[in-house]
């Protein structure tokens, strides 16, 4: 699949399957399974050092820079102004300019603060960040977001870690149609076929973190979902057959007896 | 001096640069973030930059994510 890179903002990414970095038992862990996912960009979040336990291992020392794009997340922020500090932090514990912007509206769904999206977009891009933001399966949102120099859109599937797979392929497809940057779908996928079946829609990449930090055996699922979505991607570029309600016959009906 | 590292109180030497402060905490300055009384220092500025009693200083660093949880850090 190297043929096929995806490009967003002048950068070029090999793989379409991005992935996050949470919810591993260990940093080993997380490396070897980033490494079965073929993933080359993986997301980070910005938190507090440990400052009592100075042996501990930092999770840079796993990722090797010039092998993976590192994407900081604004994770766990409810509110404009918190969403613009840790960008800012995360711009200044890293090396890019790239943000995944994430200001969440609830906690029990984790569903975007789509007002919020946009009003922190809005400043971070004339702060000169590339903003890859998070948002809802909203066709319009989306425009939106594309409008104000977003070079790229995440909307999600299902509910953050909830493993529910595509619950609206519809609105997905309406903003694959509509907006005419890569459409990055991000959370909900459970499994390889939800992975397998948002590229097949037209998806430009997926991004997930608990389909495979939390299965029984991550490496595996890792290695499933790299091939989900290169079968995906295949599947949507050699174009499917229509659907049709009646059967028609593989094999000829000459020269039968 | 009294200085607030990441919610903690800390008895400090005068002077310390926030270079010495992360090299007492065994921290890599191109690994963290510092942000002191809300405002973040360029990682060029840490070798010169002295602490002042009273400062409230915040180190970051990457972490697994995204992870669900409600970010710890609050101002």
């Amino acid at each position: 699949m190297s043929q096929d890179p995806l490009i967003i903002a002048g950068r070029t990414f090999r793989s379409r399957l991005w992935v996050g970095t949470g919810k591993y038992q260990n940093f080993e862990e997380t490396r070897k399974a980033i490494e079965a996912s073929g993933a080359d960009v993986v997301t980070v979040a910005v938190r507090r050092v440990n400052i009592t336990d100075n042996k501990s291992d930092n999770l840079l020392d796993y990722l090797d820079p010039k092998k993976y794009t590192i994407l900081p997340n604004t994770a766990g922020c409810y509110t404009v102004e918190d969403a613009l500090r840790y960008s800012r932090l995360a711009r200044a514990a890293g090396v890019s300019d790239l943000v995944k912007l994430e200001v969440i509206g609830d906690e029990r769904t984790l569903f975007p603060d789509t007002a919020g999206l946009i009003e922190a977009a809005k400043i971070l891009i004339a702060e000169g960040f590339v903003v890859l933001p998070y948002t809802n399966d909203d066709p319009i949102v989306a425009k939106k977001l594309v409008d104000i120099g977003c070079p790229a859109v995440m909307p999600l599937a299902a509910p953050i870690g909830s493993g529910l797979g595509i619950r609206n392929p519809y609105n997905l497809k309406i903003i694959m149609e509509t907006v005419n940057v890569p459409v990055i779908v991000d959370a909900g996928v459970g499994t390889a076929s939800d992975a397998a079946l948002a590229m097949e829609y037209g998806a430009d990449a997926v991004l997930m973190n608990t389909a495979i930090a939390g299965a029984k055996d991550p490496l595996m699922m890792a290695t499933a979902m790299r091939y989900a979505v290169d079968a995906g991607r295949l599947a949507y570029k050699a174009g499917r057959i229509p659907r049709k309600l009646y059967a028609t016959a593989s094999s000829p009906i000459e020269g039968m007896l | 001096m009294q200085i607030v590292v990441n919610g903690e109180q800390r008895e400090v030497d005068e002077p310390l640069t926030v270079a010495q402060l992360l090299q007492t905490l065994h921290l890599r300055s191109e690994q963290v973030a510092v942000e002191i009384n809300l405002k973040i220092l360029d990682r060029g500025d840490f070798l010169t930059w002295n602490l002042r009693n009273g400062d409230k200083v915040e180190i970051l660093s990457f972490i697994g994510g995204g992870s669900p949880r409600r970010a710890e850090y609050k101002g």
